[in-house]
């Protein structure tokens, strides 16, 4: 158990190092001719208008707090799923009534209108 | 310690070998298990990069076909060296800083890009006795490492002080945020049928039934988000080329952009490969056993080494159709809209993947006292059930939408004429 969490860290050291490698070798071997026009930031060959870091649709917000919500309760689901062979029936119908609340709260986002992309 | 062991089991004969040597050498036996453990996953991580630079030829070379076109074709027979030449023209580019970007995080994630999906193979059980761990939560651990891939994406186009960047990053991170919910709850699924969470486990558990017979809805839902959480075509909408660009990755050239798009095809290889471990019974071979093929009565032993190898092609051949149906789906589908996307999602797949999810559980528990073959079919029959109770709600909804919209799409005069 503790030798898999072991091999886990080790990979992901060498996953870390093996990316590593050749963007140093290429930093190495590769031209470095930097000039302000070529570092310009691109945008259809003309020159940058404004700032570049915009303000974007706040919708993309409400969907990250749908999202939070489900991914919260799909981890509780877990456990759950594991030991569905030991439970009797009526603590899966109690998952069951789980995910029913989940869907509750979709179908409520849903008739608010908040899952339209306007 | 002899030949035998060695053709029972080669990866255990080699490592208590080394273990052994470098133990008769004074070294801590700790110390060995770590040096044994950095040889093993080294050999695992170069075999994925070897396999990363084959995938590159085996894209251009299919994409090629889809388009009525030769593909790379020059360089060595059927253009097999044209990868390492791709490379080492990536390799020797200049590699441009952007004016303004956030130079730490611009150069940390095309590292977390690659990282994302080289970490995925430590729980990749390539055959019964060849794989890095078996981790007893290894389909949460993929989920974990999934989310690295989004965190990426945002760090690249949120440092690269580009617009285009920028949109393409928050419409990716939409789109996998969106999508791991349907993923994660048809994970659920193999993991009720076989009563484990590690994905070997899985695998072994599929000896007499594959679970795309117990569950082919839930492989088909598994396998578009898969391909959503990709970001791949039709859901490729963070690169989209026609309005963005390139999306997150516009301002990476050289080995940083090479980094991205090695990463996005091992990405989808290995998903590939676990759409085949859920769904299709991983490294299991019909008929094949630890010992030799058994058919029947009637047995052909093999030892344990042709056993091990024979379950490692039918692995990598599983992958590979896995990889080759995302590929089929990416070149012939138009990409579809931001509104589209997400509404097939929260409209569609997380109430569909939510009610299989409760299906299956009530199912797997009635019918648990059952013979397997009464456990398979009504398994089969609801996921059919629910499929048509699907389509039957659609066309509902569809035909009221069109009895809506026919009188307003009509100029009065045609109308009229009718």
């Amino acid at each position: 158990m503790q030798n898999e969490w072991l091999y886990i860290g080790l990979f992901l050291i060498i996953g870390i190092i093996v990316p590593i490698v050749p963007l140093v070798f290429a930093a190495l071997v590769s031209p470095h001719k930097p000039n302000p026009i070529k570092q310009s930031t691109y945008e259809c060959g003309i020159e940058t208008v404004g700032d570049s870091w915009v303000q974007f649709k706040a919708q993309y917000y409400i969907f990250a707090l749908v999202f939070l919500v489900f991914d919260v309760e799909t981890v509780f689901l877990f456990p759950w799923a594991l030991s569905l062979n030991q439970l009797p029936i009526f603590a899966v119908l109690e998952g069951i009534l789980f995910i029913g609340i989940l869907v509750t709260g979709l179908v409520y986002t849903w008739r608010k209108g908040m899952l339209e992309w306007v | 310690m002899s030949l035998q062991d060695f053709l029972a089991d080669p990866i255990l004969f080699i490592s208590n070998w080394l273990q052994g040597l470098l133990v008769g050498w004074k070294l801590p036996s700790g110390l060995a298990t770590v040096i044994v453990f950095l040889i093993g996953i080294l050999a695992l991580v170069i075999f994925a990069m070897l396999f990363d630079i084959f995938l590159v030829w085996v894209e251009r070379k299919v994409v090629a076909r889809f388009q009525d076109r030769l593909g790379p074709n020059r360089i060595g027979p059927f253009g097999l060296i044209q990868p390492f030449a791709d490379i080492i023209k990536l390799v020797i580019k200049e590699d441009i800083t952007p004016d303004g970007a956030d130079k730490v995080v611009y150069n940390i994630a095309p590292v977390l890009a690659a990282v994302s999906v080289i970490i995925l193979w430590a729980v990749l059980p390539l055959s019964s006795k060849i794989f890095g761990v078996d981790l007893n939560v290894a389909v949460l651990y993929l989920v974990a490492a999934g989310a690295l891939g989004t965190l990426a994406i945002i760090m690249a186009g949120w440092s690269s002080n580009n617009k285009y960047a920028l949109l393409g990053a928050y419409r990716m991170v939409a789109n996998m945020v969106s999508y791991e919910i349907p993923m994660v709850v048809t994970l659920l699924i193999p993991t009720i049928l076989a009563d484990t969470m590690s994905l070997n486990g899985i695998t072994q558990s599929q000896e007499t039934i594959w679970y795309v017979f117990l569950s082919p809805l839930g492989m088909l839902i598994f396998l578009i988000s898969s391909i959503a959480e990709l970001g791949r075509s039709p859901f490729d909408l963070n690169e989209a080329e026609s309005e963005i660009v390139a999306g997150f990755h516009i301002e990476y050239s050289g080995m940083k952009f090479g980094w991205f798009y090695a990463s996005e095809l091992l990405h989808a290889f290995t998903f590939g490969g676990f759409v085949g471990i859920l769904f299709f019974g991983g490294w299991q071979v019909p008929f094949l056993m630890a010992d030799g093929f058994h058919f029947g009565s009637f047995v052909v032993a093999l030892p344990g080494i042709g056993v091990i190898l024979l379950q490692a092609v039918a692995f990598m051949v599983k992958a590979m159709i896995g990889y080759w149906v995302i590929m089929w789906v990416k070149y012939s589908m138009p990409r579809i809209r931001i509104d589209q996307m997400l509404a097939f999602n929260w409209k569609f797949l997380t109430p569909l993947s939510l009610v299989l999810l409760s299906a299956t559980a009530v199912l797997t528990k009635l019918l648990s006292g059952f013979p397997l073959w009464i456990f398979g079919v009504g398994m089969f029959l609801s996921n059919l059930l629910i499929g048509w109770i699907t389509i039957e709600i659609l066309r509902f909804y569809a035909h009221r939408q069109r009895r809506l919209e026919e009188p307003l799409a009509q100029p009065a005069s045609v109308a009229a004429r009718r």
